[in-house]
């Protein structure tokens, strides 16, 4: 009961100091975000019930046994009591095994790869990080976008990211999570936007000297039908995006300008991942190879998890990765 | 890396030369012996991340060779004869050094110049071989990592030979006093250690790569 | 490629006004010194009991020298830092562009962590350790002067970035690809190279040095399980350099070879692969954390034990807990990078292991609240350092444990609240720990105490300052600022950047004062004297020596019983007791190799950053042989003869029980 209380005080407080946050992480208009944020809070409030007991004892300690205070027991000698040593070592333990299995359960349902589910068909963006600005492919419309972001609301979008040179990360924190971008390889996100808006988007790794400037819009569209019109105008603005204008877009740049392709040369995206892929293994065949991307090199690190990443490699990555460019859509 | 190495043979000049004075609270040569063998481990580790790196990078070939086009086992094989049967004649200079037979010391490290010499030789050949051929490091990920634990290697042996060569002189000059004993054992421990990577550098760069 | 390599008088940022502002206030600075040294004849002083000194407790001065100049160098980074993003808010510029900016906030972060608060943290093990364990030295003093060299040379290279040429614009973690030669083709990548290696090189001698010293060189009687807690946190800490420092050894030596002979390591191109730059970094620089903070554990655990008058509550515990953080260490790396795109089951095994950490460093907090528990706590300033890193700590270790979830760090992840968070951590853990041990065992080295009054105004700016300038980041961070922006265009994200500012200049406040702390107390030197050496009524054997201590440390090695081996004898009677003889006793004489190699090593360091090739060779080949030079001779050492001994002994002694006698010190 008094732990009820305390967590209610101590949310209701959070969210009294927070509700100023607009437009932050902890004003989510996606259910990712909205998952997100409670993990936050519960994870903070189970926290502050040691962090706050030992700030107050350490300042109550400090003034009760402060060396005017003559009249309380002094023990010099005493070091050692097995019950107070118990009790230090379970507090914390407890704690944790609490945080450990809300994480365990949180890390695997937020997983940034795993598609949302009950949502309906996913809408595939094909993101890629250029010095200094985002490209956006819609495979399945055939246009592209550099530095704006339109989806419908409701919709689960999956994010297929890489980089055309440095590493950046794609982000939109009302949307939720975030993952890193990387040259010669893609990684996978999955949002949604719970109701239509501008949200604000951006890298969140430092690239380089236009870094600050690599922003963009996400616009969650009210519905299907706004997201097919919009699709349709940028169409009808022509504008083709092509392997060779493309080379003239990736050069350095800063702060650019919203633009639209009213069409995408297919397979660009697979064509830029590529770049830094051809002929990796000795015998050129590229299948399996993209399976870089998730993170062999930490567990080479260490022999230990070696076969944690084999499994996961065969598993899940080397069967999605086909060389060839079509992309498949909603189905894994 | 070869610095480091050299600078803890520093040390054992210093505190060598405790042991002459009887009155020490402790024996020197054996914290000198310790303080080397810590740096040998940290060594390890250094070859250990090169391994790493080896490990994750050595299928990335981009096209090009991979191990099984380049390495010549028959060649590699000497070359780690080489240095193994370097290892046993250093072995029989330490028994020579404890025993106080400056003469046989003496020889028995100048065989061990040689075969370590050899090696490095052999050594270079391949490298200048591989980059006469267009296989420099440049060329791949796997070049490059196969180049740099290899040549990692080659130069700790490198730094070991200029190490015997001053010890040589030192042994010939002074005789085999305490301090030149322990400063011997150091160099055994080191070329010893050098033994151990090259065996894996053998196993897990060469062997595995030319199957 | 021309005789002086990349570099000309183009090198020189003579266009920025604030590097030239610098410039000139160095070589101002620079000209003043030089001409006080000369004027006052003090060059001998200084090369004879200083630059070529192998008295750890030199050393340990002369590192804390350093990094207390590094802490002016890095601090002016970060008010700049904060000044250029308080007014480059709703789209103005500010005062930095990106290219200076980036330099700064990179800059910032490598001064902080390797040039200030590792020669602190190493500074203090140098004067504390050999002394705590009743050693004359420690196991080798010329490799003691050659690492302190060699973290100098380091520095200065990072300091000559400001005049030729740029420093590294890539974050202090200098991420490839940006940090390969295609995106950064100056020579900034080649100064940061060049200073963490040869500053690391010097980092991991220390460690060796000081392990062997540990463990082989402990006064009789001295257990493991009864050598005092900093001398316990500091050998963990050595462990965890010896272990981790080699990693990034190779990886600074991979990333030379990617930028130098155009390998493929970390490229884009030819198969190299970047994430395993990351893994490989967080795989030394996680483990740095700790190497930072576990020392300053055994400060606070050593003060306030000290100041309650006290036995330190569950020393064994605390030993553990500072085991297990190290081995712990080794194993959370990937926490740096959940958002790289690894499966759930890493993620998640990576986000446990970091909490499990939390388990063992909330042991250590309440240890340290029951080592309080019915003591009698003199409200001190190091009591007051530690007393505000147990309140602010505990804050960071929160946050620290929500950005080891997963979940709560795909959104946290790169944002202010990080930054706070670490901040948090590493201001309110190891630098207030090092200030802490500073003002503790500042009469230690020097011989008098530090004004009181104007160490509590610096404790009280610092400490309120710190709240001010990074609590504001947390909401910042929440509202999805990211890190290393050079200008903002959100008005709601103003007013807190402001405050940050303002707090910065709060902290500005204290540093200052610990300045006029400083003049201040020397100045009044002679009523701040500390004649018996044992100032606090102290536990451990560094207050057994005079302050400063004799270069022998000890006339005679004591014998140990006890944890708190001083106590111990003061409560026997066996204290400040002349011998009627000593014998004479052997140290090693001073040597100019280390400076030598320091100095031939930075020139190397500088030619290979500017590709002036011959140059290079001239300085290698100088720093060898001077080296081997210094391995053939035998002329190392010396002899304290008996007589020097007696009457220097017998002096300290006097002052000590006479001390005694006067006030009555509890003994």
């Amino acid at each position: 009961m008094l732990i009820r209380n305390l967590c209610n005080i101590a949310l209701a407080s959070i969210v009294l100091v927070l509700s100023g946050c607009s437009g932050g992480v902890l004003d989510p208009k996606g259910q990712i975000g909205v998952d997100e944020k409670n993990l936050i809070i519960i994870a903070t409030v189970l926290m502050l019930l040691v962090v706050i007991p030992v700030i107050v004892m350490t300042l109550y300690f400090a003034w009760k046994y402060r060396d005017t205070q003559t009249h309380e027991i002094y023990a010099p000698k005493w070091a050692h009591s097995n019950k107070i040593e118990a009790f230090v070592w379970a507090i914390p333990i407890l704690i944790v095994i609490v945080l450990g299995v809300i994480t365990w359960e949180s890390t695997h349902r937020l997983d940034p790869y795993k598609p949302i589910e009950g949502k309906g068909e996913h809408l595939t963006v094909e993101v890629v990080s250029l010095n200094w600005k985002w490209l956006f492919i819609y495979p399945e419309q055939g246009i592209a976008t550099v530095n704006e972001l339109v989806f419908p609301a409701n919709v689960p979008v999956e994010y297929k990211i890489t980089s055309e040179s440095t590493m950046n990360s794609f982000f939109i924190p009302q949307l939720g999570s975030q993952i890193y971008s990387m040259a010669g390889m893609q990684t996978k996100l999955h949002l949604i936007a719970n109701e239509p808006g501008t949200f604000k988007g951006f890298s969140a790794n430092y690239s380089g000297s236009g870094f600050s400037g690599m922003k963009f819009n996400a616009i969650a569209t009210p519905t299907q039908g706004d997201f097919d019109k919009w699709v349709s105008d940028v169409k009808a603005k022509g504008n083709k995006l092509t392997k060779a204008n493309y080379d003239e877009l990736a050069k350095a740049s800063e702060n650019n300008p919203v633009t639209y392709y009213g069409d995408v040369d297919d397979g660009l995206f697979h064509t830029i991942i590529m770049k830094y892929m051809a002929g990796m293994s000795g015998t050129k065949d590229m299948d399996g190879m993209k399976d870089m991307k998730h993170m062999e090199g930490t567990e080479n690190m260490d022999g230990m998890k070696d076969m944690k990443a084999m499994d996961h490699m065969s598993h899940e990555k080397m069967a999605e990765h086909s060389a060839t460019p079509s992309i498949s859509q909603g189905e894994e | 890396m070869s610095t480091l190495s050299i600078n803890v043979e520093a040390e054992n000049t210093k505190l060598a030369s405790h042991d002459d004075h009887a009155h020490d609270h402790h024996d020197t040569s054996g914290d000198t012996v310790f303080g080397f063998w810590l740096y040998l481990m940290t060594d390890c580790l250094l070859f250990a991340s090169f391994f790493a790196t080896y490990a994750v990078l050595f299928m990335n070939t981009v096209g090009g060779v991979s191990g099984k086009d380049i390495f010549e086992l028959d060649f590699v094989a000497v070359e780690t004869a080489a240095l193994l049967i370097s290892s046993i004649t250093f072995g029989f200079a330490m028994i020579c050094a404890q025993g106080q037979k400056k003469a046989l010391t003496l020889i028995w490290l100048a065989i061990t110049f040689c075969l370590g010499a050899a090696f490095i030789g052999m050594e270079i050949y391949e490298f200048t071989h591989l980059i006469e051929h267009g296989n420099g490091p440049q060329g791949s990920a796997f070049l490059s990592s196969f180049f740099a634990l290899v040549g990692l290697h080659g130069l700790h042996v490198t730094a070991g030979l200029i190490w015997m060569t001053i010890l040589m002189i030192e042994v010939a000059r002074r005789g085999l006093g305490k301090p030149t004993v322990t400063r011997l054992m150091c160099l055994s421990l080191f070329w010893h250690f050098l033994d151990i990577v090259w065996i894996c550098v053998f196993s897990v760069v060469y062997l595995m790569g030319a199957m | 490629m021309s005789f002086l390599g990349k570099l000309s008088l183009d090198a020189i940022p003579y266009h920025e006004p604030i590097l030239v502002f610098t410039m000139a206030a160095i070589a101002i600075g620079g000209i003043v010194l030089f001409t006080l040294i000369t004027k006052y004849n003090k060059w001998g002083v200084l090369w004879r009991d200083w630059i070529t000194s192998v008295d750890h407790k030199r050393l340990g001065i002369m590192y804390i020298f350093v990094a207390l100049v590094m802490l002016f160098r890095g601090f002016s980074d970060a008010i700049m830092m904060r000044t250029q993003l308080a007014l480059a808010t709703s789209g103005a510029p500010g005062i930095l562009p990106p290219e200076h900016y980036d330099q700064i906030f990179t800059a910032h972060g490598v001064i902080m962590i390797i040039f200030m608060a590792m020669p602190f943290m190493i500074g203090l093990m140098n004067i504390i350790l050999p002394l705590q364990i009743g050693a004359r030295d420690v196991a080798f003093p010329f490799l003691n002067n050659l690492s302190f060299w060699l973290t100098a040379s380091g520095a200065i290279l990072i300091n000559i970035s400001l005049v030729f040429g740029e420093f590294a614009k890539t974050g202090w973690v200098a991420y490839p690809p940006l940090s390969e030669l295609t995106f950064s083709p100056g020579v900034g990548v080649d100064y940061y190279i060049w200073a963490l290696q040869i500053s690391g090189l010097g980092t991991l001698l220390t460690a060796v040095n000081f392990l062997v010293t540990v463990f082989k060189m402990r006064a009789p009687g001295m257990t493991l399980m009864k050598m005092p807690i900093f001398t316990w946190t500091c050998t963990w800490a050595n462990i965890l350099i010896a272990a981790s420092f080699p990693i990034l050894t190779a990886l600074l030596a991979m990333l030379t070879l990617d930028r130098y002979l155009g390998f493929h390591f970390f490229t884009n191109d030819g198969g190299g692969n970047a994430m395993m730059y990351i893994n490989l970094f967080w795989a030394w620089g996680h483990p740095e954390v700790y190497i930072l903070v576990l020392p300053a554990f055994g400060i606070f655990s050593e003060i306030i034990s000290t100041f309650t008058s006290k036995r330190l509550f569950g020393y064994t515990s605390m030993i553990y807990a500072s085991g297990a953080i190290s081995i712990l260490g080794f194993i959370v790396w990937l926490h740096h990078f959940f958002t790289m795109g690894s499966s759930a089951n890493v993620n998640a095994f990576f986000g446990v292991m970091t909490m499990i950490i939390a388990v063992p460093t909330g042991v250590k907090l309440f240890n340290w609240l029951f080592t309080i528990y019915r003591g009698r706590l003199q409200m001190t300033v190091p009591v007051m350092w530690t007393l505000g890193f147990m309140v602010t700590f505990t804050v960071g270790g929160m946050t620290g444990v929500l950005l080891a979830i997963p979940g709560a760090d795909y959104v946290l992840h790169n944002s202010l609240f990080l930054i706070a968070h670490f901040h948090n951590t590493i201001i309110g853990g190891a630098v207030f720990g090092y200030l802490a041990g500073f003002t503790f065992w500042f009469p230690k080295a020097m011989g008098f105490k530090l004004n009181v009054r104007w160490g509590k105004a610096a404790f009280w700016f610092w400490i309120v300052g710190f709240f001010v300038a990074f609590m504001p980041l947390y909401v910042l961070g929440f509202l999805g600022m990211t890190r290393r922006l050079n200008h903002t265009n959100n008005p709601d994200w103003n007013i807190w950047l402001y405050i940050a500012a303002g707090g910065a200049v709060l902290i500005m406040f204290g540093i200052i004062c610990q300045v006029v702390q400083l003049f201040v107390s020397f100045r009044d030197r002679e009523a701040l004297d500390d004649e018996t050496g044992d100032p606090w009524n102290g536990h451990t054997l560094e207050w057994a020596t005079s302050s400063p201590p004799q270069a022998y440390n000890f006339a005679v090695i004591p014998e140990v019983h006890d944890i708190d081996a001083w106590t111990d004898m003061k409560e026997k009677g066996q204290v400040y007791q002349s011998k009627a003889s000593y014998e004479a006793i052997h140290m090693p004489k001073n040597t100019s190799a280390g400076v030598l190699m320091g100095l031939t090593l930075t020139i190397f360091c500088f030619a290979m950053i500017w590709h002036v090739w011959w140059l290079a060779i001239v300085g290698l080949v100088g720093a060898i042989g001077v080296f081997i030079k210094r391995c053939y001779s035998n002329d190392v050492d010396y002899y304290v003869q008996p007589e020097e001994v007696l009457a220097t002994e017998n002096a300290f002694n006097l002052s000590g029980s006479a001390k005694i006698n006067s006030k009555g010190i509890k003994a």
